[in-house]
């Protein structure tokens, strides 16, 4: 029964020389080969947790605005300039259009996948100058930072979201770039394109919740009393 | 991002190996020493504080050579003994506390315990260190810009955080660059925690499942999910300071506050949604703190105990459930805040129950050590010295969590005391005990054992002696925050307290020099160390000392035992290692 339990001399040989055949234990992958690196679902998983930090952000923003709502009499909420509304229109198609780019990624259909990526960093790039020039509207009615607290977080709640789709924007513009660059490469080997396919994946994840957190925003500053 | 795990050839260049590095190990050297750095500052600024308290009258012409305009004279002005407050407890808290336990060895360590060859995303973690360390300098940078080093504490209060130069030195520039490093230090700690996560679940070896983690593992995967949590918070509340003092919103400042003779502009915001939004991050940090030191201990107490650790899976359990309990507490630190008595009570209550895990794991820990043959090395005793500390801070804690008594000791040194030894001093307990448990396996020697006793025992009973007696200060009324004590009548005959503490501060402050001395001193001069020194079982005593670029080379460990497998019966040695083969003993 007690066969011989490694010692201090034997962890050389253990660690270093031949292995003996692993049981086909639980927990994580590894083995004999060379090291694996992080499995595709490594990304969404880490982008999962990201996605739950960015929630708190916004989650100590949404409580600090409930919280002063419900303080002053100099909350005066102004409404919506009206080109808040293409703006939400114009996120919401970019979800579409970056959902329709990966279901054509998933089936190879390559060059189409990359025209419906393209179009979608456009949207963003559109989205981002909409909200700039809500800002200028804002302004010129003379609705700045610290007007009232309404606007302070009006402008600090777009500036916090626009910042945080920048982000996700130059991922996308990346991917797209090296989509155009590379496509050749993903034609051909299937591994290039698993992986392609699950880094936009995972930006799409972020797209889309950023998409959902400016709805979100939106129902916040404008619409819920 | 695009690639996941690094190349495994080492880096040629220095600059690409030793300072931009983007390897785990170096990485987490480069944290350990930034707390080395950070702590030294912590403690001298801390040393001029206890001078102040204990002779106030005293000039201390060389010490003013350090601050030769805030000191000017050659005293200590009670401003900037509050700057000397803020910044003692900031760069502990954040660049100590929270820097050394995590970012030092859960960079080092964690990976290769849980058997990967490096984080997930390792140019994240080179990033995150790098932004750690840019929040230190702009830290810094404080005590040189005029006005100085900002005064309203490591809690940046509002309105007083928030209104600007006007309200007192430090409160300009200063307050601006704190806001400024505070941002960039929950910033970095973000893609750290992202790091530790994603390594914990995806980069497992075979064979590692999650009950075979190591309890420092747990640590550091729920110290990560802490900060991913209550990071963000924190960044939040620090943007709408920002905001406020910067672009005059009114988000903390109300209406028609009068400073300095001047009505400000500002209208209608609540200085008490700061306190919220800062202690739903300052509850969870505190256990973000010392959750390392935890798992720390308990991975060193079954080592030296040669035992397995008691309650594996309670000790998992409790510790989420610590976690999860911080972040509903937070309202005990504003008891005299003016909240509703209903709402006192429910997180009082919910206060009180944190000592239910608290207390799981101190009797699992007492377990461990029942009828153990105790190896009575540094480290262990380090990790005894933690379950004293965590205890004793525990105590007060339970009577600070009571509504009724805290209402009185609230900004008392009764407070001072009970967060210095349970938060300070208990997570120092565990970098010190990691430090003398792992400095071989980092360096490749061994640490003087004669000078790490010494330098346990004088550190042992120096913070005792220093935190016990203000205890006594706090239940005698003496408020925290005051440079001096004249002009109270009931705190005059509490001086000599003031003396002693420092005396004793003087002290264990010199023995942190044995500390340092014995670390430099032993990365080149100690005694050679085996790769298992400690004959202990996790995957680290498995590689060479110090591990080489790529930790297990072209194989892959694969686990095949628990982490605390010691005193086997039936097994010939009385540990087995994580990667022994499966045979004869328990699987
Ligand atoms: C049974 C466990 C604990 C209880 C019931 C407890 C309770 C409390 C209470 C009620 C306060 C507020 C006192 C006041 O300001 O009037 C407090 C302060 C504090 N506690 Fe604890 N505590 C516990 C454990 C811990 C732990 C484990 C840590 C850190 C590792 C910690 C760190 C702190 C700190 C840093 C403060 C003061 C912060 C400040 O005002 O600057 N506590 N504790
Ligand atoms: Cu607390």
């Amino acid at each position: 029964m007690a066969k011989t339990i490694p010692s201090l001399a034997d962890i050389e040989t253990i660690t270093i020389g031949s292995r003996p055949p692993g049981r086909p234990d639980d927990g994580g992958r590894g083995g004999e080969q060379r090291p694996p690196g992080l499995p595709e679902g490594g990304y969404r998983l880490a982008m999962l947790f990201a996605l739950a930090s960015i929630s708190m952000l916004f989650l100590g923003f949404t409580s600090a605005y409930i919280v002063r709502q419900g303080l002053g009499e100099d909350w005066r909420p102004f409404s919506p300039p009206s080109i808040l509304w293409a703006n939400t229109a114009l996120l919401l198609i970019s979800s579409a259009t970056l959902h329709r780019a990966r279901s054509l990624l998933r089936r190879e259909a390559i060059r189409e996948s990359l025209r419906w990526l393209s179009i979608t960093t456009l949207l963003g790039l559109l989205f981002l100058a909409g909200q700039y020039e809500a800002w200028r509207r804002l302004a010129a009615q003379g609705i700045y930072l610290s007007t009232n607290p309404h606007s302070s977080f009006f402008y600090l709640l777009t500036a916090a979201h626009g910042a945080h789709l920048l982000g996700g924007l130059l991922a996308l513009a990346y991917l797209t770039w090296r989509g155009w660059r590379r496509q050749l490469l993903l034609m051909g080997t299937p591994d290039h394109l698993k992986r392609y396919g699950a880094l936009v994946g995972t930006v799409a994840l972020y797209w889309h919740f950023m998409d959902g957190l400016w709805v979100y925003l939106f129902i916040l500053l404008f619409l819920w009393r | 991002m695009t690639q996941a795990v690094a190349t495994h050839e080492p880096p040629r260049s220095f600059i690409r190996r030793y300072i931009f590095s983007t390897d785990h190990k170096v990485i987490g050297l480069q944290y350990l020493f930034l707390a080395m750095a950070a702590v030294t500052i912590g403690i001298v600024l801390s040393i001029y504080m206890r001078l102040r308290l204990a002779w106030p009258t005293e000039r201390w012409p060389l010490l003013a050579k350090l601050f030769p305009q805030a000191m000017a004279g050659g005293t200590i002005s009670p401003e900037f003994y509050l700057s000397l407050v803020t910044m003692h407890g900031t760069i502990m808290i954040f660049f100590v506390l929270t820097t050394a336990p995590l970012g030092g060895f859960g960079n080092y360590f964690l990976p290769i315990q849980v058997g990967a060859h490096d984080m997930a995303f390792p140019v994240l973690n080179m990033l995150s260190f790098w932004v750690t360390l840019a929040g230190f300098l702009v830290l810094l940078a404080a005590f040189f810009v005029s006005g100085g080093a900002p005064i309203s504490g490591w809690t940046a209060y509002a309105p007083l955080s928030a209104v600007g130069e006007i309200a007192g030195p430090g409160l300009g520039m200063g307050q601006n660059l704190w806001i400024v490093s505070i941002a960039l230090f929950c910033i970095a700690s973000l893609l750290g925690a992202l790091n530790f996560i994603t390594t914990t679940l995806n980069l497992r070896t075979k064979g590692m499942s999650m009950t075979r983690l190591p309890l420092t593992v747990w640590a550091w995967f729920t110290t990560a999910v802490l900060a991913l949590l209550a990071f963000p918070v924190l960044l939040a509340g620090g943007i709408l300071l920002l905001l406020d003092r910067v672009a005059g919103t009114s988000f903390f400042i109300p209406e028609g506050l009068i400073v300095s003779d001047k009505i400000l502009p500002h209208k209608g915001g609540s200085p008490l949604l700061w306190q919220h939004l800062f202690w739903f991050f300052g509850h969870p940090e505190v256990y973000i703190a010392i959750l390392p030191g935890m798992g720390i201990t308990s991975h060193v107490l079954s080592t030296f105990a040669r035992k397995p650790i008691f309650g594996y899976r309670a000790m998992v359990a409790a510790i989420f459930a610590i976690g999860l309990l911080g972040f509903l507490v937070w309202g005990h630190h504003m008891f005299v805040s003016g909240m509703s008595p209903y709402s006192a009570i429910a997180f009082s209550l919910l206060t009180l129950s944190i000592g239910v895990p608290s207390a799981i794991k101190t009797f699992n820990w007492l377990a461990t050590l029942y009828k153990a043959q105790i190896r009575f090395t540094v480290p262990m005793l380090f990790a005894l010295g933690f379950v004293s500390i965590f205890v004793t801070g525990g105590l007060s804690g339970i009577i600070l969590g009571q509504t009724s008594l805290d209402i009185p000791m609230h900004d008392t040194y009764f407070v001072v005391a009970h967060f210095h030894l349970i938060m300070g001093v208990a997570a120092i307990f565990g970098i010190f005990a990691g430090t003398y448990y792992w400095f071989p396996k980092m360096f490749g020697r061994m640490m003087n054992d004669a000078l790490g006793k010494l330098h346990f025992w004088l550190t042992f009973i120096g913070v005792y002696a220093i935190f016990i007696p203000m205890h006594i200060l706090g239940i005698a009324g003496h408020p925290r925050r005051y440079a001096e004590t004249a002009g109270f009548d009931f705190l005059a005959p509490l001086q000599p307290i003031h003396v002693f503490i420092t005396i004793a501060a003087l002290i264990t402050a010199a023995a942190q020099l044995l500390f340092f001395f014995n670390f430099f001193w032993s990365i080149w001069k100690g005694r050679r160390a085996e790769i298992n020194p400690w004959r202990a079982t996790t995957l680290e005593w498995t590689i060479p000392s110090p591990p080489p670029h790529d930790n297990f080379g072209p194989q892959v460990p694969v686990v095949h035992h628990g982490p605390y497998e010691y005193s086997v019966p039936g097994a010939a040695e009385d540990y087995i290692l994580q990667t022994a083969p499966p045979t004869a003993v328990k699987s």
